[in-house]
């Protein structure tokens, strides 16, 4: 199986440092199977702290999306317990569902903006979900898209703006209430890598606000660049959980070339090293 | 307010579905329109029919007008009695010459007397029940002849195949019509809703996005409801003024020609209006919001 020279190369998932009393993430030996017997994650269990910009990392289908998904209660685990600021999720009834989102900001890969209204009112909506006064609206909502850089594109639609700025609006739509926790998923994923700087800034500047931001992402350059907490994803299952880490662990060429046959299915019997 | 203002601008940015579905209403409203006050007529007609199904009680020939008298309560007191009439010999008689006016042209002098007894005509209540009346006026005997309660009664007489022939041709007519109605009615509902999910599901992307923001399923609901109301209410208001405008220009100078179009039965055409705009914002409300209780799931 190529799973198992993976697994050894790989430093056994580091018991996580002690953090702060309550993390704002937890995942408590989650395990997703999707009807169909797709396995979303497998016995996951991580914690993340209050301010803390973590990176899931995996290819595609390990499990990064199904993670986000659980934790805005889009989806429930099959196993195990999802808790966020210490509030297991699972507790949550349907009607509060609203409510958790709502401190929960979430960016998606495909933007997912309301294609019929202006960048104003697609920031101000998600003020008026909430019943914030008009003038509060008028006032925050106009900073906050100074903040993502597009203070002259306030009246457009949508579909009049590049990809970048689409997700710089939903961004500032996140953002806009201060939630405590930002979720992103692929945020870079259609973007060229220039455009991915500036937005991965954005979302850096967010977090040493105090946010608690998780990007999932396989933009290996942006990990490696950024130097954060990583943690790896592989078929559903945590493999690593390394502070300050790289997309891939350091590795010896020998290891990276065991590696590469070892995926290509060669096998190590191939050269003899 | 808010809501309000969602709901237009919901119509503005998805104008084509919103007209669909306005024409939806619209012709489902107008097809109704015409085809209730049918539908009542021919009802109306039926049971116009079902009136001329009656019995005649004739009254024994030395009856005197106190026997009489109390045989008519003893009917009237009778259970589906619904109407009591009496006819006396004379009247008879002339009833009987108005409609054979030649047998009687020679007067009744040829006659001697007027053979004609006094009669009871009964309406029962219940056209069906017309046996049961006769049943317990006049019990069938050991012999199977019917043997009238009341002494002053000579015989109870129904026109037996008349009344069954009269009950089940109007029974199936009633039947037909109503189901005909009823089959036009779920039509409409289903192809007003079905048009109503259709502009729905062309955004349901955007009702995905709005509870990932946080928004509660009533605060998406609102405006969707709204946008049903209005485009229901425009498609039967329309509907109403197409149905008015032909109502007066087509029916109103044919019913002074011919006074049976005028069916004294059918709807009165406010509450006519009133049901179909109540019906069509209802249907198009319930459909926006039943349609996205799916959507609102996640």
């Amino acid at each position: 199986m190529a799973a198992a020279p993976t697994r050894m190369r790989v430093p056994a998932p580091a018991p996580a440092p002690a953090r702060i009393a309550v993390p704002v993430v937890e995942l408590e030996g989650v395990t997703k199977a999707y009807d169909g017997g797709v396995v979303g994650l497998q016995r996951a269990s991580v914690s993340i702290g209050r301010g803390e910009f973590v990176f899931l990392v995996g290819p595609t289908g390990c499990g990064k999306s199904t993670c986000i998904r659980l934790l805005l209660k889009e989806l429930e685990p099959s196993e195990g317990e999802v808790r966020i600021a210490g509030k297991p999720l699972s507790k949550i009834p349907r009607k509060r569902v609203p409510m958790l989102r709502r401190n929960v900001g979430t960016v998606f890969q495909d933007y997912k903006l309301l294609p019929n209204r202006t960048v104003y009112d697609n920031v101000a909506y998600s003020l008026e979900v909430i019943g914030e006064g008009r003038d509060q609206i008028r006032r925050k909502v106009p900073d906050i898209l100074r903040l993502v850089g597009l203070s002259t594109k306030l009246h457009a639609y949508p579909d009049q703006l590049s990809g970048g700025e689409q997700q710089r609006v939903s961004i500032a739509r996140a953002f806009v209430n201060h939630p405590p926790l930002l979720l992103a998923d692929e945020p870079t994923g259609n973007l060229d890598p220039e455009t991915s700087i500036g937005i991965m800034q954005l979302i850096y500047r967010i977090n040493r606000a105090g946010t608690t931001v998780v990007v999932a992402t396989h933009d290996k350059e942006m990990v490696d660049k950024m130097r954060r907490r990583v943690v790896e994803l592989r078929e559903g299952r945590i493999v690593r959980d390394q502070e300050s880490g790289l997309y891939r662990p350091d590795e010896s060429t020998t290891e990276f070339a065991i590696r590469l046959r070892g995926e290509l299915g060669i096998g190590a019997e191939g050269h003899p090293n | 307010m808010f809501f309000f203002k969602e709901a237009l601008r919901g119509l503005r940015r998805s104008t084509a579905p919103a007209l669909a579905a306005m024409l939806t209403v619209l012709i489902t409203a107008l097809v109704l329109g015409v085809f209730i006050p049918i539908v009542q007529a021919t009802m109306g007609a039926a049971s116009d029919v079902r009136e001329r199904v009656v019995v005649d009680i004739y009254v024994a020939e030395g009856a005197s007008p106190a026997e009489r008298e109390s045989a008519q309560r003893a009917i009237e007191r009778t259970a589906n009695v619904r109407a009591v009439e009496f006819i006396s010999k004379d009247e008879a008689l002339a009833r009987a010459r108005e409609k054979n006016p030649r047998a009687f042209r020679e007067g009744s002098e040829l006659l001697g007397s007027n053979p004609l007894p006094a009669s009871f005509r009964i309406v029962p209540d219940d056209p069906t029940k017309v046996g049961q009346v006769v049943d317990r006026l006049a019990p069938k005997g050991p012999e199977g002849a019917r043997e009238p309660q009341l002494t002053a009664i000579d015989e109870v007489r129904y026109r037996e195949e008349d009344t069954q022939q009269i009950l089940s041709v109007t029974g199936l007519v009633t039947v037909v019509t109503g189901g005909l109605a009823l089959l036009l009615v779920v039509a409409s509902v289903a192809l007003i809703a079905n048009t109503i999910r259709l502009s729905i599901f062309a955004r349901r992307r955007e009702v995905e996005v709005m509870r990932l923001v946080g928004a509660t399923n009533w605060f998406i609901r609102w405006p969707f409801m709204i946008e049903g109301v209005i485009v229901g209410f425009t498609g039967v208001a329309l509907a109403v003024v197409l149905l008015t405008a032909a109502k007066e220009s087509v029916l109103e100078p044919l019913s002074d020609r011919w006074a049976f179009l005028a069916a004294p039965d059918t709807i009165a055409y406010p509450l006519l209006v009133g049901l179909l705009v109540l019906a069509g914002v209802a249907v198009s409300a319930a459909g926006s919001g039943l349609t996205l209780r799916r959507f609102l799931k996640v």
